[in-house]
């Protein structure tokens, strides 16, 4: 039975999850050099519009397929076969379009480690690769039936599949493809706070439709993830924002990306937690990712945009963070604060599979793309900028 | 006085302006300019086709100076922005016949 209201709602979610992807790019775009703008923006329409297709072709099929020991999904419902107008609910066709935003999404965010140098028609094939080989699994595993969701571990929206993949996937990649020229001796100050700023609002907007929208129906559920995001989100801003004041002034982007610190780590919890969880949970990952990011600074790791900081290391914070948070009355499962420590050893052994996973399959499929048609644009392109290379389009007049 | 005019590359400016400073040079003006030497650009070269780039961004510094510390300031530039490939920029320098303090209205004469 299709019910309207859980139609509805989700149709919207579902827009409202799209509009992340431009807004990744904007967040992106404001915060490579000038050179580079259109072209962070182009990629993550062109992330979204491969694993659109791949999406239906086959994306779909193999994230909730029938599991095959518990791996991966089979390929019954390749090119759409089966996946209609009727569904438990929603339509079945309207579920595979949620999840296919996400999928969008996610290879929009690992672009980050490859910002300002990346070849296009490399990255056309490595992205390909990566939502087919990486992406789809890590899908079918927390949410398709695969061994995580057996195991019972917990990720209402997506924080190992979505965040933890993402950063972990751009960090192996900047590995991978190497340092931007110049990097360390050269500045390389943002071109457009005000564009990063416009990217973050529309992340902040998406995620409620990110994260209420995972509860699948208009319900109770999809309100109390609705508020925990938003509130995670506040703490996040915040506890980065006094951060960076005690070292300093507390600069904008700073305070934005605190803010998505706090969205990534309640992205797995939203469906678990309280809202009153929402603020240890988000204000925690604030630091936690500006602690990260400094770290990766200091170990003079070219992750250009923070990917791995952020999603990365939010993800994992947060994932653990539905272990010990998580409350019966709210998602049905006890974290370890309510007498269940086991919860959060479920949750300390799928995020280590998914670092680990991530990590090691998106280093062996850069590898393989860079070995057979190179990564990375010469050197000359590189300094001339992507826009002009890649594109022969430019923001200057 | 002499006005030293040096166009460099942008991400060059951090290093020189760090290094006038350390030698007493402070005042300057500064403008992103676009631009080309005899190489008119750079020709990138984009699946056979070749994909002329004619304007390059760069930094344009401008420095009214002492004659005596124009080799100064000459010197410095060279040794910050120097990467000896083409496309590194060009330095100027002209005379300057007199300097108008706009606050005061004070008119310094050129030195000899």
């Amino acid at each position: 039975m299709i019910d309207t209201g859980a139609t509805a709602f989700i149709l919207i979610c579902t827009a409202m999850v799209m509009l992340m992807t431009p807004g990744v790019g904007l967040f992106y775009g404001g915060l490579v050099r000038r050179k580079n703008f259109i072209s962070m923006l182009a990629l993550a329409f062109i992330a979204f519009a491969l694993v659109s297709i791949q999406w239906v072709v086959c994306g779909y099929s193999l994230a909730f397929g029938t599991d095959i020991n518990g791996l991966i999904g089979g390929l019954e419902y390749a090119f759409l076969q089966g996946v209609g107008m009727e569904g438990d609910g929603i339509p079945d066709l309207l579920f595979m379009a949620f999840q296919m935003v996400f999928a969008g999404l996610t290879l929009a965010i690992v672009t980050s480690g490859v910002a300002e140098r990346i070849k296009i028609s490399s990255f056309v094939v490595f992205g390909l690769l990566w939502t087919t080989l990486v992406y789809d699994p890590l899908a079918h595993w927390a949410w398709g039936g695969g061994w995580a969701a057996q195991l019972g571990a917990l990720d209402f929206a997506g924080g190992t599949v979505v965040h933890i993949s993402s950063g972990f996937s751009a960090l192996a990649l900047a590995l991978v493809i190497g340092k931007r020229l110049g990097f360390g001796s050269h500045g390389m100050e943002p071109n457009n706070i005000p564009m990063v700023l416009l990217g973050g609002a529309l992340l902040w907007f998406g995620w409620f439709g990110f994260n209420a929208g995972s509860a699948l129906t208009a319900d109770g559920l999809a309100a109390n993830a609705f508020v925990a995001t938003n509130i995670a989100a506040a703490a996040g801003a915040l506890s980065w924002l006094c951060a960076a004041w005690v070292r300093g002034r507390p600069g904008s982007i700073g305070i934005i990306s605190g803010a998505i610190a706090g969205l990534v780590a309640i992205t797995p919890a939203a469906g678990f937690v309280t809202p009153m969880a929402a603020i240890p949970i988000g204000a925690a990952a604030g630091l936690v990712c500006y602690g990260a990011l400094f770290f990766r600074v200091k170990r003079g790791l070219d992750e250009s945009l923070d990917a791995w900081a952020i999603h990365g290391m939010g993800g994992i914070f947060g994932a653990l963070a539905t272990g010990v948070f998580a409350v019966a009355a709210i998602g049905g499962v006890d974290g370890l604060l309510y007498g269940n420590p086991g919860q959060f050893l479920i949750q300390l052994v799928d995020v280590a599979v998914v670092v680990a996973y991530s990590f090691g399959a998106t280093y062996i499929i850069a590898k393989v793309v860079d070995a057979v048609m190179g990564l990375r644009v010469t050197e000359e392109e590189e300094y001339v900028g992507l826009d002009i290379a890649q594109h022969g389009e430019s923001v200057r007049v | 006085m002499k006005m030293v005019t040096a166009v460099i590359r942008p991400e060059m400016f951090d290093s020189v302006r760090a290094a006038l400073e350390a030698d007493g040079i402070y005042g300057m003006t500064v403008s992103e300019v676009m631009g080309r030497g005899a190489q008119k650009g750079i020709a990138l070269r984009f699946r056979g086709k070749v994909m002329p780039v004619e304007l390059i961004p760069k930094v344009k510094i401008e420095m009214v100076v002492p004659a005596a510390d124009v080799d100064k300031v000459v010197r410095i530039v060279l040794e910050n922005c120097r990467t000896g490939r083409p496309g590194d920029g060009r330095i100027f320098v002209l005379p300057v016949e007199s300097i108008c303090r706009v606050r005061t209205g004070q008119i310094d004469q050129a030195d000899p």
